[in-house]
């Protein structure tokens, strides 16, 4: 009898080790989802300084700060897709490459295709038309016939 | 809120790009601090440049002189025009450094240390005119793809360093070289250490003049780091991608070198005149060699107001390539008459020459005054633009300057 009830001990204990593990892994999961959903969740805002306030009142730290419709940091123009051609086309080269051109869609995706199949430039996906479109919508190509007339001189006496 | 902080991550990641490597603690970088390696570094001290040259292109650095800055007879390296498809190469030992001869048409490869170089050889200087092929970019309708270069992209300084034929005869070539190629010390852009930026060259007859040089000094001192400390090839009067920087290796080659930018477009024009805008076959494109006849005028700046009655002092250089300038002509009515500038001999084959004029003006008002080189050819600068290719290159349009007579 002493021996049934001694294994009918182990097994309740037993039962209640797999019980509390249950319950610890669907609190932690719980935890876990939420945490995914939203990370500022257990930051306990009493404490921490809310780093968007930061970023507010110092305007000028802003890393994407746009000023006359110029984001600062690379001289693109502001324009839909701006921030998919930052992070796609200032990787290797200077944003300075990119606005000194002006090339129609046909030439952008050539030059598109020959910078990923000779400079390492990866596949695109959705984001080649975001990209292109912002191009040819803001740097389209003017035509400047055969010789521009002298522009912006800047008149100065000279002494000799 | 959200979409800020996931930019601000996103571009932690390619500020990580910059930089070529991890931020360690990126996370932990405070709001107001910027990373020393993004803090906008001053091209015009890094490369002792003077402040009013042009910056094209922070990377690749690229970076052009205007008309006026390129007034000396000699140009000095303040006003050098700076040309890179790559990253300039950093931590240069210049006591380990070594340049290789390799390739199918090298009987034997062989190694020399830039003292051996130096030594073993004798040393020629000689004033070499350097342009990149794409100077004039600019101008070119429908535009061409690249740096959009102006008019800037062109320098005549002196070159001293050892022959390369003489090298070349040292390390022993077979009947059977057609090309030399370069390979060189620079970073790829993507950081890939397999990719080459640029690898070109010229043909055995180019390499084996007497002005081409393995060169270690720029108007008598070391090479600038970004001229291609601690050895460069120069090729004067060609294309300046065929004056490889940093070069360590050169390979004799039984074929057209096929390093990165000979193929493809780059450095190509069409074979055959085409319309602006027309496709081109790569194979249809030829390899640029001489670089046309062109000249600028260096003084005044263009913009100059004179009285009336004042005469007015104009002076410039001229280069053809592999010619020689036979004339240098002026003109203040659009082309409608040309009168002849006092021209200089050029210091050495390779060389710029320079002009002078006079000009007095019939009466008050807006005038350009545009200036025409003639090769030993008899062929002379276009005032319009010369025939469009897909890469913009050779534009050798004649260069004006603005004046008013009051």
């Amino acid at each position: 009898m002493s021996k049934q009830d001694k294994f009918r001990q182990q097994v309740k204990s037993f039962y209640n080790v797999i019980v509390v593990s249950f319950v610890l892994v669907l609190i932690i999961g719980v935890l876990g989802i939420t945490y995914m959903m939203d990370p500022s969740a257990f930051s306990f805002k009493g404490d921490t300084p809310n780093s968007e306030v930061i970023s507010t009142t110092r305007e000028d730290d802003d890393w994407d700060k746009i000023e006359n419709g110029i984001h600062l940091r690379t001289g693109f123009k502001d324009g839909e897709g701006l921030m998919t051609v930052v992070n796609n086309c200032t990787n290797c080269h200077s944003a300075q490459l990119v606005i000194q051109n002006r090339m129609s869609e046909e030439r952008w995706i050539e030059t598109i295709r020959w910078m990923q199949k000779t400079q390492n430039l990866w596949d695109l996906g959705p984001n080649e038309k975001i990209i292109v479109n912002y191009l040819v919508t803001n740097y389209p190509p003017k035509s400047k016939g055969r010789r521009e007339a002298l522009t912006n001189i800047e008149w100065f006496p000279l002494e000799e | 809120m959200k979409r800020r902080n996931f930019v601000k991550k996103t571009s932690l990641g390619s500020l990580a790009g910059i930089l070529g490597l991890d931020i360690v603690y990126g996370a932990k970088i405070p709001e107001n601090y910027t990373l020393l390696g993004l803090q906008d570094p001053d091209p015009f001290q890094m490369f002792h440049k003077d402040k009013e040259m042009v910056v094209l292109n922070s990377k690749p650095w690229n970076m052009e002189a205007v008309a006026h800055l390129l007034d000396d007879r000699i140009t000095p390296s303040k006003y050098m025009f700076i040309r890179n498809n790559g990253l300039v190469p950093e931590n240069i030992d210049v006591k380990e450094w070594t340049i290789t001869f390799d390739g199918e048409s090298i009987k034997e490869k062989k190694t020399f240390t830039l003292e051996e170089l130096k030594s073993k050889f004798a040393h020629h200087t000689y004033q070499l005119t350097i342009e990149c092929g794409g100077n004039g970019r600019s101008e070119f309708d429908p535009p061409a793809k690249g740096n959009q270069w102006t008019i800037g992209a062109i320098g005549c300084a002196t070159w001293t360093g050892v022959r390369l034929k003489d090298v070349l005869k040292d390390v022993g070539i077979k009947d059977d070289a057609v090309y030399i190629g370069y390979h060189a010390a620079d970073q790829h852009l993507s950081r890939d250490p397999n990719k080459e930026p640029i690898s070109r060259g010229v043909p055995i007859s180019k390499a084996m003049m007497d002005e081409t040089l393995l060169a270690f000094k720029m108007n008598g001192e070391d090479i600038p780091l970004v001229h291609g400390y601690p050895l460069r090839l120069v090729c004067g009067g060609w294309p300046a991608s065929t004056s490889g920087k940093w070069v360590n290796r050169i390979s004799v080659r039984n074929i057209v070198h096929d390093g990165e930018k000979m193929t493809g477009t780059s450095y190509k024009v069409p074979c055959n005149p085409i319309a602006p805008g027309e496709e081109v076959k790569d194979e249809d494109m030829c390899i640029i060699e001489s670089m046309p006849v062109k000249s600028l005028i260096t003084y005044p700046k263009s913009g100059a107001m004179i009285p009336k009655g004042k005469k007015l002092n104009i002076r410039g250089h001229a280069w053809a390539g592999e010619l020689e300038i036979s004339k240098v002509s002026y003109s203040i009515d659009f082309g409608a008459t040309w009168s002849e500038c006092l021209l200089e001999k050029p210091a050495n084959r390779l060389a710029w020459q320079h002009f002078k004029a006079s000009i007095g003006f019939p009466k008050s008002g807006y005038y350009e005054v545009w200036a025409r080189a003639t090769d030993s050819n008899g062929v002379s600068q276009p005032m319009l633009l010369p025939g469009w290719n897909p890469k913009g290159y050779l534009n050798n349009a004649c260069h004006r300057i603005a004046i008013k007579v009051s």
